[in-house]
């Protein structure tokens, strides 16, 4: 699926984040979002996923299957890990399997982003990297055609970084597509670069 | 459907384990039955004509106790944003919370009505007619409760403001539901509390649902 952003205009809290941004991500390639503090890439990300409505212009998603919700074709992760504290490792990726109408095993997601040593541990006891990459591995649980991820790697190690770039690869091989909002460097290889600015100052 | 069916289980899970609600409001319920009868005296006969509308108020109250945090959780840890990515529809999912919601709150009241009932002089032929009206009405508290719980997920401290959002509403099913369980089953006012529970189910699912869009855009 591509995507293409025309002529966008966002506002958050009476406050005009970015005007007329245009942009096109097609089959296969990966765009970084980057910016400044409050420059608005997690409003971006969510009016690519439909949770937001732009002020003006328009998202539009070509090659999504017609019959199904465009929601239900892209995977949304947002800088929130979306753990419960009592719920194990193992049991919080079988449940967002089951909510995503996860075709792949939950035992693949968990090797992907090695997780195996902490399977069976509770949410509540792990690092804040532990939990971000638990929080990744819903992307492996099941195949959609768009990626939106919103600082991936926040809190992740040099390792984790490359297992993001390693998934985000191989996704957009197999002829995904990425919108990815970070600060870090992501060896992605090619990709194009959003930047929105040193943030919104308009009234 | 899995979906659905996988937050059901899991929200039924979250509220059997510790810091969930269930046995909160259960015991809210239970110490509200046991204060009773201390706060009123010792006439039985006062105590025996009070008794159904009571049980029905502590049950209303008991079922505010847990209502705050119904969507409160999901929305503050991420949860809720997932929801809409979900491979169901917003409102299906809305009322597998509110069915996981109910199962840990209305029913253990229904159940541990006949031991409340014995506490407050109730005899054993009303026994049946307040477990039906408390089975057939409480669904209605968790409903119409998810509506005020959706709008007021965002808010710290939110539970004051949702207690006010609910009561209000919960005038109809309190007085049909203490009607009921003091006359026998057939009565019109189990028809009607029947009535209120299933205009619930259509409207409260709606509405929570479109609220919990209003806090995701």
């Amino acid at each position: 699926m591509s995507l293409s952003l025309r002529s966008i205009t966002c506002a958050r809290g009476g406050r005009v984040l970015f005007r007329d941004l245009t942009a096109h991500v097609g089959r296969g390639e990966v765009c970084l979002v980057r910016g400044a503090n409050g420059s608005g890439k997690s409003s971006l990300l969510r009016l690519v996923s439909g949770l937001l409505r732009p002020m003006a212009g328009q998202v539009v998603w070509d090659g999504a299957d017609e019959e199904e919700s465009v929601q239900s074709q892209l995977h949304f992760l947002g800088h929130l890990d979306a753990l419960k504290p009592s719920m194990s490792v193992r049991e919080t990726l079988s449940f967002w399997a089951q909510m995503m109408g996860g075709q792949k095993g939950v035992n693949a997601a968990i090797e992907a982003w090695h997780l195996g040593t902490l399977a069976t541990l509770p949410c509540g006891v792990l690092s804040a990297g532990q939990r971000r990459r638990v929080a990744l591995a819903q992307l492996s649980l099941t195949d959609r055609p768009l990626w939106l991820l919103d600082e991936p790697t926040g809190p992740l190690d040099q390792a984790g970084v490359d297992l993001v770039a390693r998934a985000v690869k191989r996704h957009c091989g197999n002829g995904g597509t990425a919108l990815i909002a970070t600060h870090r460097d992501l060896d992605v290889g090619e990709a194009q670069v959003l930047d929105l600015g040193p943030g919104g100052r308009e009234a | 459907m899995t979906a659905a069916w996988a937050l059901f289980l899991r929200d039924f899970r979250l509220s059997l384990s510790a810091g969930g609600g269930f046995g909160l409001a259960l015991g809210f319920f239970v110490l509200v039955a046991v204060l009773l009868p201390l706060g009123v005296g010792r006439d039985l006969v006062l105590l025996e004509r009070l008794a159904p509308g009571l049980i029905w108020l502590g049950a209303a109250l008991a079922a505010l106790l847990s209502l705050d945090h119904l969507f409160q959780a999901d929305l503050e840890d991420g949860s809720l944003d997932h929801f809409f990515f979900a491979d169901a529809p917003l409102e299906l999912l809305v009322l597998a919370k509110v069915a996981a919601h109910w199962l840990t709150t209305g029913l253990p009241l229904a159940v541990a009505a006949p031991v409340l009932a014995l506490l407050l002089n109730l005899g054993t032929d009303q026994w049946q007619p307040l477990v039906i009206s408390l089975l057939v009405g409480t669904p209605a508290l968790s409903l119409i409760g998810a509506v005020a719980a959706a709008l007021t997920a965002g808010l710290r401290r939110g539970g004051l403001l949702l207690s006010l959002l609910v009561l209000p509403l919960y005038v109809p099913i309190l007085i049909f539901g203490a009607a009921a369980a003091s006359k026998g089953p057939g009565a019109p006012e189990l028809l009607l509390l029947g009535g209120l529970s299933l205009f619930a189910l259509v409207m409260g699912i709606l509405a929570s649902a479109a609220a919990l869009r209003l806090h995701v855009s």
